[in-house]
């Protein structure tokens, strides 16, 4: 069975072919949607095409299912309808699948499966990700605003955070959002920090 | 509250729901309006059809073509409201349009003329123009046919014609995979402004009022939902006569511009919404009276003779056969007896019948409605045919494609 992955996110698209590597597939083929990839795609006469749901390239490779000739089978989105369940977990994971037609759906399901599952975890990888860049950012300026208390009011590190963190709770605030007031305040006031 | 969600394509034309949403008329009717940007037509579509969403903001063919079952999986969709009508713009990279009249805004105002001119083009061109479509299944699709067919043009065999999203059309230019491309707004302006295309032919000009974008709902949901489609329908339409105030135009812009919804600069917003479109770089803009109209004589109403006319369309284009069944299955998909459901009670002028002659109207004209005063503005298709949903076989014999 061939399956080609049309994505423009490199990381997605390995952690999907990996996982099917795993799986015992080996006919796998990455296509990124840039340039004449849509002739690109027409070659490979692939069984099976796994694509993000919100890709903007969608449009194009429908179109390409609506005319080509070049594809001895018709091409379409997900393999049997009937299969509600599995179909509402592939659109909730963001997945978009074209199969070709006549393949049995006991061969596609687990594809999809393994691709709903491994898009998830990219999805939550991806928040992970997006979680450790923002909680460096704070710490970064909650630094900031430490050495500034640190300096103005000659206090130590650990006083300088506890003020900050009392300052918080009595103003039911997060410290971040004391510390981004602090750095503003220091900075209208020509503090150096 | 009662929580909804709406799938949209970032283009002026979600402006009714964008209102809906930041000007409170959807709060007010008790909904919290959950707005679902999208990146492609398949994707609004998906998100709709296996309920993601329980409506979309929908190019009017592509809900019909859903529903005929010829776009992926068919599902029978159902479309109250009309969102706007006109919209779309046909650009030219500079060095085709070159061989065009060398006034662009003669080229808009004679879509006869610049048809021909457009034929002669292609023979002096390097190679077969390419032309980008943001869907098959698009009224931007089907009146570039109509048009290019018009003079001769046999859009399968004598122009390509690649599906791009709206948004990624001016960046495509610019690198040269397209010679030109037909967009909705404000996409269409955007090669303009940056000096990489002329205006060649604005779709108000093809069909004056030509059908755009619904709102559509899987029909079985809606049949299930009266209460909180007609609440809805209710809401829109007090958005879409906010948004058709020329006073509220610039606040409309600066909505739309926000990256959650278009991510453009206002600038670029406006003219699709005043009409003053820009048509060349550097050149005075272009007038395009009626460029959009989201209230105005009762453009919300969804006839069913416009869902006929993309169907005879479909046929004529060969994307379906001719038949008693495909044709109530298209005609279905707008529904004039919801619209007068939701919003009989609302005083605004209201139809009295469901299907009209397309096309017949040369000026404005009083008709007849069940309450107020409407009056329907010019409808005339730029070549004066008549569509009569009565006799679709007929209107399709008079093509020569």
């Amino acid at each position: 069975m061939r399956i080609v992955i049309v994505d423009d996110s490199g990381l997605r698209a390995t952690v999907l072919e990996d996982g099917l590597r795993e799986a015992g597939y080996d006919d796998i083929h990455l296509v990124p949607p840039l340039g004449a990839w849509v002739a690109k795609l027409e070659r490979m006469a692939p069984d099976v095409v796994l694509m993000d749901l919100g890709s903007p390239s969608r449009d194009t490779l429908e179109e390409m299912l609506a005319v080509s000739r070049a594809l001895a089978r018709p091409i379409a989105m997900f393999v049997d309808q009937s299969d509600e369940a599995m179909i509402g977990a592939a659109i909730d994971a963001g997945v978009s699948a074209y199969v070709v037609d006549g393949l049995r759906k006991e061969r596609v399901k687990p594809v999809l499966d393994l691709a709903i599952r491994r898009f998830r975890a990219f999805a939550s990888m991806r928040a992970e990700l997006d979680e450790a860049r923002t909680a460096l950012a704070e710490r970064k300026t909650i630094d900031r605003a430490k050495a500034i208390l640190m300096e103005s009011r000659n206090l130590s590190e650990a006083d300088a955070y506890s003020l900050l963190r009392s300052t918080a709770m009595n103003q039911s605030r997060r410290i971040i959002e004391v510390a981004e007031a602090l750095i503003t305040a220091s900075d209208l006031l020509g503090g150096k920090s | 509250m009662t929580p909804i969600s709406i799938a949209f394509l970032p283009l002026t034309d979600c402006a009714v729901l964008v209102a809906a949403k930041e000007k409170g008329f959807a709060a007010e009717a008790g909904f919290d309006l959950r707005l679902i940007r999208t990146t492609s037509w398949a994707e609004t579509r998906d998100r709709l059809v296996y309920g993601q969403a329980e409506a979309a903001h929908l190019l009017a063919p592509l809900a019909v073509g859903v529903s005929l079952g010829i776009s992926q999986h068919r599902c029978p969709l159902a479309a109250p409201f009309k969102l706007n009508v006109n919209g779309n713009i046909f650009v030219m990279g500079t060095e085709f349009a070159q061989a065009l009249d060398p006034d662009p805004v003669h080229r808009i105002e004679d879509p006869l003329a610049t048809a021909h001119d457009f034929a002669a083009a292609i023979g002096l061109y390097r190679r077969k123009p390419i032309i980008g479509m943001v869907h098959r299944l698009s009224s931007h699709a089907l009146a570039l046919r109509y048009w290019l067919a018009s003079a001769g043009i046999d859009p399968d065999r004598d122009v390509a014609m690649p599906v791009l999203p709206p948004s990624f059309m001016a960046d495509a230019l610019r690198a040269g995979e397209i010679d030109g491309y037909i967009a909705g707004s404000p996409w269409g302006l955007v090669a303009v402004d940056r000096g990489l295309a002329e205006t060649v032919m604005v779709s108000a000009r093809i069909w004056q009022r030509g059908v755009e974008k619904l709102l559509a709902f899987r029909e079985e949901w809606m049949e299930s939902n009266p209460e909180t489609v007609d609440r809805l329908l209710v809401a829109l339409s007090a958005a879409a006569a906010w948004c058709d105030e020329p006073e509220n135009r610039d606040e409309l812009a600066a909505l739309l511009s926000a990256p959650e919804y278009i991510n453009l600069d206002p600038r670029i917003i406006l003219p699709s919404l005043s009409g003053r479109f820009p048509v060349r770089a550097g050149a005075p803009p272009a007038d395009v009276p009626d460029a959009m109209i989201f209230h105005r004589e009762a453009a919300g109403f969804p006839w069913r003779s416009q869902a006929l006319w993309i169907y005879s369309q479909f046929v004529r284009w060969g994307f379906i056969q001719l038949s008693a069944e495909n044709e109530r299955l298209a005609g279905n998909v707008f529904r004039p007896d919801v619209y007068r459901r939701a919003l009989g009670a609302s005083g605004l002028p209201m139809p009295g019948a469901s299907m009209k002659l397309e096309g017949s109207l040369s000026s404005p004209l009083p008709v007849g409605s069940s309450s107020g005063t409407l009056t329907l503005g010019p409808d005339r298709f730029f070549d004066g045919r008549i569509f009569d949903p009565a006799r679709i076989e007929e209107y399709l014999a008079g093509f020569d494609t």
